[in-house]
């Protein structure tokens, strides 16, 4: 009996969408009898449970949630109601980026982003060599990241993330930026991760990489939890696989690439 | 086809379920100096990058309003020769010092939360770490000036006493503390409405009259008689009297007789008042921010 990793329990998320701003806008608003802002739940009374080791596929359309669980499980949001508890140290990439500082140079933030994780000066000495050659940035090391490719930028968040001794593992959209050979290193080094017994939450649209990296599968929609249980049952109730997807003709075709990287790399 | 989870290895975590990124606000930021001395290393290289003149813009700031003042206010409106007002320069920089140390703080502090948000949107950290931060970079920039300001106070023939080093404490004690109060409610304000971060300005412009730097604290017992106590009331205005009383009143020809003529009675009690007050209002200050800290990053557009 393996021990609970991530219990996220009756979880609510609400977001306030403001429509208007200035006292301008809002009277002009109220006048004319429109709303001022209204809130819309991100996630709507979410449970499920995490045991350690386990490597989850968290999946949906966008704008169901997705990110918004991992934010809440990382600690950048907390829910509105709910409770979310987690065991150990977390590393990953939330949204594609890691948060760098567009000003400081690649190698500064190496250091700030370790030490926000809570690495001591030494200790991101120690891991600072395989974090650079992960990354594979050469001279660009040196320049202010703002000038980086979004391609470089998670290149680096990717590596912090990867080196960072974590007993979770959090991985949102990373290979939706990375060059194909970067893709594939990113795979291998999560199944690395995956392999030594750490917990990992992987939100991905590619079935093809889910169904490799996860033996279990998450479905938000809408911010609810329809769907919890086997990869490629998971895979079938959002229609991913099958070639006769509903939805347009190009996002059919990009499920499909997306399912043919996952397989191929 | 991922091997099952059966089949691997589980690591055995050595830690309680908790919620993650538990959050004790200043007491998490004293315990990871480490970040918070990064950070703080960040913003001093940051707050005037791409600029030219860098850093010399913390000086070129005080020591502009430092000519303006003593030019109009000292000579032209005839300060200088105000009744009991020696040494009118060394009044004038030794407000001036300190009232910037505090505008400074609240300033960069109101603007510290919105200039991270890179950061605060994708991980989780004390977000209290970014106003202190501000404050810290605002004692460093502190250091230059207060060293110009002994230099200036010797060459006008200084006479240091016993209560120097502890009225200077006692005034980098109450602006630090309010300071960082006031920045922690005002970043925290500033994300939901971006006009805080204007008002901070229209502040500022009334603290450098509210307090005895341009005019001596002698002009407020003239014009509020009884009265003067309401003017001590504000922190700032105790911190710039401890700051004349540590530098300004030795330069004077009867520092004795400057004490007792030109300072409030009982100005330690002042002192203390307001510093004890300031670490009040940081609490308070400390209390509203962990409230409403959880709507941060989804306000940060």
């Amino acid at each position: 009996m393996t021990a609970d990793s991530i219990v996220v329990d009756g979880v609510t998320k609400n977001f306030t969408l403001r429509y208007h701003r200035s006292i301008k806008d809002i009277t002009v608003a109220k006048m004319k009898g429109r709303a001022v802002s209204n809130t819309f739940k991100a996630l709507d009374d979410v449970t499920f449970t995490i045991k350690q080791g386990e490597s989850v596929g968290l999946m949906g359309l966008n704008g169901s949630g997705k990110s918004t669980l991992l934010k809440l499980i990382s600690g950048v949001m907390r829910p509105d109601q709910g409770v979310v508890k987690t065991r150990g140290q977390i590393a990953g990439l939330i949204a594609t980026g890691a948060g760098f500082h567009p000003q400081l140079s690649g190698r500064e933030n190496i250091f700030l982003n370790a030490a926000i994780y809570g690495l001591s000066a030494e200790e991101t000495a120690e891991i600072y060599d395989d974090v650079v050659n992960f990354a594979e940035l050469g001279d660009h090391l040196n320049s202010p990241v703002g000038n980086y490719s979004s391609g470089q930028y998670s290149r680096l968040g990717f590596s912090v993330a990867v080196h960072i001794d974590s007993d979770i593992f959090l991985a949102d959209e990373v290979l939706a930026v990375g060059d194909k050979p970067f893709k594939k290193k990113c795979m291998e080094k999560m199944e690395e991760i995956r392999d030594s017994g750490r917990t990992v939450v992987y939100v991905s649209h590619a079935a093809g990489s889910v169904k490799r990296m996860c033996d279990r599968v998450i479905c938000l929609e809408k911010g609810r939890l329809v769907f919890d249980g086997d990869v490629d049952e998971g895979i079938e109730y959002l229609h991913y696989g099958e070639d006769d997807a509903k939805g347009s003709v190009a996002q059919r075709k990009l499920d499909a690439a997306d399912s043919a990287l996952g397989a191929e790399v | 086809m991922a091997t099952g989870v059966d089949e691997r290895p589980v690591r055995i975590v050595d830690a309680p379920l908790a919620p993650p990124a538990e959050n004790l606000g200043l007491f998490s930021v004293f315990k990871r100096r480490y970040l918070l001395k990064l950070l703080v290393q960040r913003e001093i290289s940051g707050r005037y990058s791409n600029s030219i003149l860098g850093v010399f813009w913390s000086y070129i700031n005080p020591l502009t309003q430092f000519l303006v003042y003593w030019i109009f206010m000292g000579e032209i409106m005839g300060m200088s020769d105000a009744k009991g007002m020696e040494n009118y320069p060394v009044h004038l920089f030794a407000g001036l010092v300190i009232v910037h140390f505090f505008t400074e703080t609240f300033g960069a502090g109101t603007r510290s939360l919105m200039g991270n948000k890179g950061l605060l949107k994708k991980m989780a950290m004390p977000k209290e770490m970014f106003p202190v931060a501000s404050m810290l970079v605002s004692l460093y920039h502190l250091v230059p000036a207060t060293l110009i300001l002994v230099v200036v106070c010797v060459f006008s023939g200084w006479t240091p006493s016993w209560d120097t080093i502890p009225a200077f404490l006692l005034a980098l004690g109450i602006v630090m503390a309010l300071g960082t109060a006031l920045a922690l409610v005002f970043s925290l304000a500033n994300v939901f409405f971006r006009d805080f971060g204007s008002a901070v300005n229209i502040l500022t412009n009334y603290i450098r009259f509210g307090v005895p730097m341009m005019y001596p604290f002698t002009m407020i017992e003239g014009a509020l008689g009884d009265k003067s106590w309401i003017y001590l009331l504000n922190p700032i205005s105790d911190a710039v009297l401890l700051f004349q009383q540590a530098f300004w009143v030795g330069v004077t020809k009867n520092p004795e007789q400057t004490a007792a003529t030109n300072m409030p009675d009982h100005l330690w009690m002042w002192g203390l008042g307001a510093f004890g007050v300031s670490l009040v209002l940081l609490v308070i200050a400390q209390l509203i921010f962990s409230k409403h800290e959880n709507k941060i990053p989804e306000r940060l557009t």
